[in-house]
This record gives C-alpha cells, sequence and structure tokens, in this order.
C-alpha cells in the first residue's frame, strides 16, 4: 500500500473570541483579548477575579433539552464538530466504518462533578442526575459526537492535560495513516471556569493575578508574565486521507504531514529548563514529516504566559531549529484567548491551519517589555506575513505530567 | 385527600417536557413513555424522582418498570396520594 497523506478539510470552534472559526479569527487576528472580570459571586473567594470564557453561550447554539444532558464541555464538543462537519461538506455518505472520533478533555466534566456533588449533600442520592456519569466521563465529549456522527471506526481521548488537543489530533492523523480510517474528527475541548479548578490552579501559584487589568494579564514573553489565564472552548480539525478528499471534491486547506510525541521525566508540574524533551519532540516531529528546520516558517507555541514555562520553551525551540528560528514566525495566541488546557492544542491547530491558509502569522499581544531571555523571532501586536510558496508550520503543546507533542502543518 | 387525576396528568406533562423536550400538548394518558414520547431509560429516572418531589409520593424502584404509559403513572401517583 502506498504511503497514506492526511489532509485538513473542516474546521469548528467556539473560543472566547468567537462562537465559530470566522469570527474567531478575525478577532485574533485584529488582536483582541477574550479576557474578562468573572460575574460570578465565588470570584471573591478566589485570589483571581478574570477568566477567558467562551464569547458565545452554548445556549445560543443549541437547544435546552440537549444541553441539560451535557457537561458544558460536551456542549462545546458538538457546536465545534456541527460546524467542522459542515465545513468538511457533511461527507455523510461516508461508510461509518472508516470515521472515527478523538477530542480530548484536559480534566473532563469537573462542572458537571461539582453541581452533582452539591446536590447529593443537599438533597440526597436520590436527585443525583443519571445522566451524571456521562456527563462526568473525559470521553464523554468525544462518545457525544462519535455517537451523532455514528463514528464507528473508533472513539478516543487521549489525555495529557495541557497536551491533550495536540494529542488528540496526533492520533486521528496516526488513525488515517495506519489506515483505520478515511475521516477523524479530532480536536480538544474544556469547561473548567469553575471556583474549584482556579482555586487548585492558583494554589500551584499558575494563574495570574492581574485583577485590575484582566485583558492584559495574559502577556506570553513579557518580562512580568506572571502566570496563564484559564480559558474554556474548543477546537475541532476533519481530518480526512487525501486521495479520499480528493475523490469527492472536498475543500482542502492544508496537509498535517507529522508528530512528535516524548516525555520529560523531569516533574510533575515544573518544564525541563533544559527543555530536552521539547527539542526531541521537535526532532521527531521533522523526521516524521520528512522535512528539516529550512521548511518551517511558523510556530504556534504553547506559551502560556508564565515565568518558567515560557523562556524554557524558547530555548528549547531555539536550540531544536538552530539558525532556522529566525525565518520562524511564533505567536503566542494564548495572550488572547487565555489557556484552553486540554482545548488549547486543537484551537490553536485550527490557528495554524488558518495562518497557512491567509498566510499570516497571528500576533502576540499585550508584550510591553520583551523579555530579554527570550532568543526567538516573536510576532508581536499586529499579524505578520507568511511567505508564499510550500511552507510548513508546528505547534507545540505540553502538558503537567512532562508530556510534549508536536504538530506539523504544511501548505498544498 | 387523593390528588385529582387532571392535577397529576397536567403536572406530569410540565415535568416531562422539562426533562425530554416533549411538548406537553402531545402527551396524554394513553401515550407511552419510551415508544411514543421517546423518554430513556435514564430521563425516566428522571421523570420519577421529579414526581416524587412534585406530588409528595414515594415511586418504588420496583414499580417504575410497570409504568408504561402516562395514565399508568396518573393512576400511580393517584393511588399514593391517597
Amino acid at each position: 500500500m502506498s504511503q497514506r497523506r492526511v489532509v485538513v478539510t473542516g474546521l469548528g470552534a467556539t473560543t472566547p473570541l468567537g462562537g465559530d472559526v470566522d469570527s474567531t479569527w478575525k478577532a485574533v487576528l485584529a488582536g483582541q483579548s477574550g479576557v474578562r472580570l468573572l460575574t460570578d459571586d465565588w470570584r471573591e473567594m478566589l485570589p483571581v477575579h478574570f477568566a477567558a470564557r467562551v464569547a458565545t453561550e452554548p445556549s445560543e447554539q443549541m437547544e435546552r433539552v440537549e444541553m441539560r444532558r451535557l457537561d458544558r464541555s460536551e456542549q462545546f464538543a458538538l457546536i465545534a464538530s456541527r460546524e467542522a462537519w459542515k465545513d468538511a461538506g457533511s461527507p455523510d455518505e461516508l461508510d461509518k466504518e472508516r470515521l472515527g472520533v478523538v477530542i480530548a478533555s484536559g480534566i473532563g466534566g469537573v462542572i458537571t462533578l461539582m453541581d452533582q456533588f452539591n446536590i447529593l449533600n443537599e438533597k440526597g442520592a436520590r436527585s443525583v442526575s443519571p445522566h451524571t456519569v456521562p456527563m462526568l466521563m473525559p470521553n464523554g465529549p468525544a462518545a457525544n459526537v462519535g455517537l451523532e456522527l455514528q463514528a464507528k471506526a473508533g472513539v478516543h481521548t487521549p489525555v495529557s492535560a495541557c497536551a491533550s488537543g495536540a494529542e488528540a489530533i496526533g492520533y486521528a492523523f496516526e488513525m488515517i495513516k495506519n489506515n483505520r480510517a478515511d475521516i477523524v474528527v479530532s480536536g480538544g475541548v474544556e469547561a473548567a471556569c469553575h471556583q474549584l479548578p482556579m482555586a487548585a490552579f492558583a494554589a500551584m501559584k499558575a494563574l495570574s493575578t492581574r485583577n485590575d487589568d484582566p485583558a492584559r494579564a495574559s502577556r506570553p514573553y513579557d518580562r512580568d508574565r506572571d502566570g496563564f489565564v484559564l480559558g474554556e472552548g474548543g477546537g475541532i480539525l476533519v481530518l480526512e486521507e487525501y486521495e479520499h478528499a480528493k475523490a469527492r471534491g472536498a475543500k482542502i486547506y492544508c496537509e498535517i504531514s507529522g508528530q512528535g510525541l516524548t516525555s520529560d521525566g523531569y516533574h510533575i508540574a515544573a518544564p525541563d529548563p533544559e527543555g530536552s524533551g521539547v527539542q526531541r519532540a521537535i526532532k521527531f516531529a521533522l523526521q516524521n514529516a520528512g522535512m528539516t528546520a529550512k521548511d518551517i516558517f511558523h510556530l504556534n507555541a504553547h506559551a502560556t504566559s508564565t515565568p518558567a514555562g515560557d523562556v524554557a520553551e524558547a530555548n528549547a525551540l531555539r536550540k531544536a531549529l538552530g539558525a532556522d528560528a529566525d525565518h520562524v514566525a511564533v505567536s503566542a495566541t494564548k495572550s488572547m484567548t487565555g489557556h484552553l488546557l486540554g482545548g488549547a492544542g486543537a484551537i490553536e491547530s485550527v490557528f495554524l491551519v488558518k495562518a497557512l491558509q491567509d498566510r499570516l502569522a497571528p500576533p502576540t499581544i499585550n508584550i510591553e517589555n520583551l523579555d530579554p531571555a527570550v532568543t526567538v523571532d516573536v510576532v508581536r501586536d499586529t499579524p505578520r506575513a507568511l511567505p508564499a510558496g510550500d511552507i510548513a508550520a508546528l505547534n507545540d503543546s505540553f502538558g503537567f505530567g512532562g508530556h510534549n507533542v508536536v504538530l506539523v502543518f504544511n501548505s498544498l | 385527600m387523593a390528588l385529582a387525576q387532571a392535577d397529576v396528568l397536567a403536572g406530569l406533562k410540565e415535568i416531562v417536557e422539562e426533562v425530554a423536550g416533549i411538548p406537553a400538548a402531545s402527551i396524554e394518558l394513553d401515550k407511552n413513555f419510551t415508544e411514543d414520547l421517546e423518554v430513556d431509560s435514564l430521563s425516566m429516572v428522571e421523570v420519577v424522582v421529579a414526581c416524587e418531589e412534585r406530588f409528595g409520593v414515594k415511586i418504588p424502584d420496583e414499580k417504575v418498570t410497570e409504568l408504561v404509559t402516562v395514565g399508568d403513572a396518573v393512576n400511580f401517583i393517584v393511588n399514593a396520594s391517597n
């Protein structure tokens, strides 16, 4: 069998910047922030009073009865998947045994878990919703999308904290490469803007506490960054075998040509300051794609705005790409979306696909003073044009636990 | 004092509409929960718990399988309220 190639034929998203891909991408290119003060009463008991909630509430995009059986993360997954499936031309005639779904979440249905725990304590066991388990299980978003699309090649949920979304796309890529499926709906979602996860991240000193200026709190690579901003939402990509996509006349955005996966073996939450795991992941991803650093012109960085993480990543990028890092436009879109945890690698992959399509690297906002320790070429404030011709781009994602995932996309 | 059948039916219609999204107008005594109204087993648990709260009756788990139609449920609740 000849080598199977994988292309992107559909995109979907619901994010702090918009209820779909077009509105989100437009806001990204305009350098807007999706971070706002929380309106919930519980914010007062936390050291952090802001987050990046989705711009469009699921209730505006979904029927009430459907919503009440779904965790918020599952609502995001269905909303973004419906957009992506439609964008891919709704290929419903496909043999469902050749259709897969791989959608990740970093935490799962934590809001459902906490709500039902409160109901148990207040009203007793009989009042706990019978929908609780399908709502809180981390594979719930993937399972609901798989059910709706009748996917029968396999429905999967890799979990690797903030690398989960990227790992899901990599898993989907492998499913098509290995001839398990012809189309896989892939991505990641997260719905954890709730007092418990926020208190927990705050306890790790991982969150920014810039309460007086939320829109400028997420500031990757800035000298005075003080932590990440929690975001919610998700991104979905329809991946498809190249010949299959051509045969049905599908719109093809770009190719996904490689992935690199490594683990640090260093610390449960802190990044390895040497970044050797990240460097190896980049090396493996390029090898897997049959490329070198010379082919790479854009990178959507993990860059969450934490003091340690951003510099460790930038150093690793510089070491892995060498002198070729000089022609790589690095964008940190979490400056606008906040950190979607298990949705991050997915929405950032959506941005990468749009960047290749429009030949525009999105901006990184909120850098007032570039940290002098950052030795990569960061796109600041406004989008930057990417070269015409054949180019490739990287998306890197890392998760607590020491997970490193690098994806390679290229123009066709 | 027993609840009136008409009151129980009206309340049950509201509950089924809330839980399963079935328009109250299409819920009648002879409708089968699973076949006519597409109330699945998980949603039926929600309907039962909501009925217990609303009508102040107990509906034991072993009785739930006997509530095949809306009329079965209404009659059970009316009798249990006696």
